[in-house]
């Protein structure tokens, strides 16, 4: 018998109608994934008085972009699911009370892009939404002051280590309609973690769940490999995806090119930025950019998106804790 | 999945911290800060009025200064991600720990922000910094009272 718990299926068919992505300037010179965002910015605090004010302003651009794009102010959208990794999420709340939508903060770490996603889709599939705006964020600057050294600080990093990008993703998820990508099914993450204490380290801990929820989603909604066109991952980065790879071969799937992880490629082959990207942003991003593009294109008729996240905080992990990390899955399909 | 077996499959696929290269980086990013901090020291003590002893507190202040501006222009951060140790170790490495601090805080005002911030890393190593200076002291104290070593 297959086990359902977890999983999520919209069987009327709710659809992303439109994306918002805004960048930094670093990812404009750095990331191939920038050339498919709608704004960038030529200073990182996005011409504000702190990288904090930048951060809400990158996430509430993308929300009006993606509005925008649908001809829709934030008046008509019912409700606005995002998050990012600030403490008590004040970017996202700063953002939220800009635009003026009844707002949910919702909070998976750097999984968030697709936990918002699944929100959404639940709210439309309920039938009490009519347009829902879901995404997360985030920004280098902000990020990396709370969960580790001061920006200029010189300490010395290993090959594992990850840089949290600028970048803000957002979604507007409405009823079905033809022609929009579908938002078919889900799945929610279990939370697992295999005692790893290493906080420059978040891939190798995050790649149990993003196997786990793999596993759990293939088998729970009957699909295999073959099916999809691409399983990308958030951002378990080079050595995480490796470890993801490794775990899934163990367990006898076919581990070939479809498989895709937009840490390890944000940054494409810069070696500066070590292991890769992380953040909310970066799956968000990635996801509502390029692969958007490429499913409504229809380059892509199936995808699995699974994003990563690490849910532990800098006084977990300087008590000594181990990291505890989730993976949330969303199917989407073009027809 | 069982904890030990992934913490080994992890141990196998990450890379390894590449010692030998590091500890090279280490000691000629290191030497070359000690060896600009020499020509700074040998400048006071030929053009003013400092002894070899004297000379080391406007050396010292003078690489810190030299410390700041790499930090405030982002350069520090830079040399460190090579030098590793040998740029932490070094006055310029403090100097740094509690430049950057002070930047990063100084959205928050001057006194909560800067003034409260700013010996957040740098306030561990003064702590032990003196503890082990006074620890040191005590032990020659009594050697040199027990005749063992002089001053």
């Amino acid at each position: 018998m297959v086990n359902k718990r977890g999983l999520l299926t919209f069987a009327s068919n709710p659809v992303i109608a439109s994306t918002g992505v805004t960048v930094g300037p670093l990812e404009v010179k750095k990331s191939p994934f920038s050339k498919y965002a709608d704004k960038n910015y030529d200073d990182e605090r996005c011409g504000l008085k702190t990288n904090e004010q930048g951060h809400a302003k990158m996430m509430e651009d993308a929300c009006m972009i993606a509005l925008s794009k649908l001809d829709k102010t934030p008046t008509d959208a019912e409700f606005v699911l995002m998050g990012d990794l600030v403490n008590e999420m004040t970017p996202s709340n700063f953002a939220a009370s800009t635009i003026g939508v009844p707002y949910l903060g919702m909070f998976s770490a750097c999984a968030t892009s697709v936990s918002s996603l699944l929100m959404a889709a639940l709210l439309t599939e309920s039938g009490m939404a009519e347009l829902v705006v879901a995404g997360s964020s985030s920004q280098h600057n902000a990020i990396e002051r709370q969960f580790r050294y001061p920006l200029q600080y010189g300490s010395q990093k290993g090959a594992t280590a990850q840089w949290t990008v600028s970048a803000a993703g957002v979604a507007t998820i409405i009823p079905h309609i033809e022609g929009a990508p579908i938002i078919a099914c889900g799945t929610i993450g279990i939370v697992t973690d295999l005692g790893l204490t290493d906080p420059l380290n978040m891939g190798a801990a995050m790649a149990p769940a993003a196997a786990d929820t793999f596993k759990r989603h293939l088998e729970g909604h009957g699909s295999t490999v073959d099916d999809y066109d691409l399983i990308m991952t958030g951002d378990l980065g080079k050595i995480g995806f490796e470890l993801f790879k490794t775990l899934l071969d163990r367990w006898d799937y076919d581990v070939s090119s479809v498989f895709r992880d937009a840490g390890a490629e944000y940054y494409g082959k810069h070696p500066e930025f070590l292991a890769g990207a992380s953040g909310s942003g970066c799956s968000a991003s990635a996801y509502f950019s390029e692969v958007y593009d490429k499913l409504l294109s229809g380059t892509y008729k199936r995808v699995l998106l699974i994003a990563t996240g690490s849910l532990m905080s800098p006084l977990s992990y300087q008590q000594g804790d181990t990291i505890p990390c989730i993976a949330h899955a969303v199917e989407i399909q073009m027809k | 999945m069982d904890e030990k077996k992934y913490q080994q499959l992890e141990q196998q696929i990450t890379p390894k911290p590449k010692y030998l290269k590091n500890c090279i980086n280490a000691f000629v990013v290191g030497g070359l800060i000690c060896f600009i901090g020499q020509f700074v020291a040998l400048f006071y003590i030929s053009f003013f009025d400092f002894t070899e002893r004297t000379a080391s507190n406007p050396t010292v202040a003078t690489m810190i200064f030299i410390s700041m501006l790499l930090t405030g222009f982002g350069y520090y951060k830079k040399i460190a991600q090579v030098g590793g140790a040998g740029s932490a170790v070094p006055i310029t490495g403090f100097g740094n720990a509690m430049i950057s601090a002070a930047i990063e805080h100084r959205s928050e005002g001057y006194v909560l922000g800067v003034g409260g911030n700013m010996f957040k890393l740098a306030g561990s190593v003064i702590l032990y910094g003196v503890f082990s200076a006074f620890v040191v002291a005590l032990i020659k104290t009594v050697l040199v009272g027990l005749g063992v070593v002089s001053w």
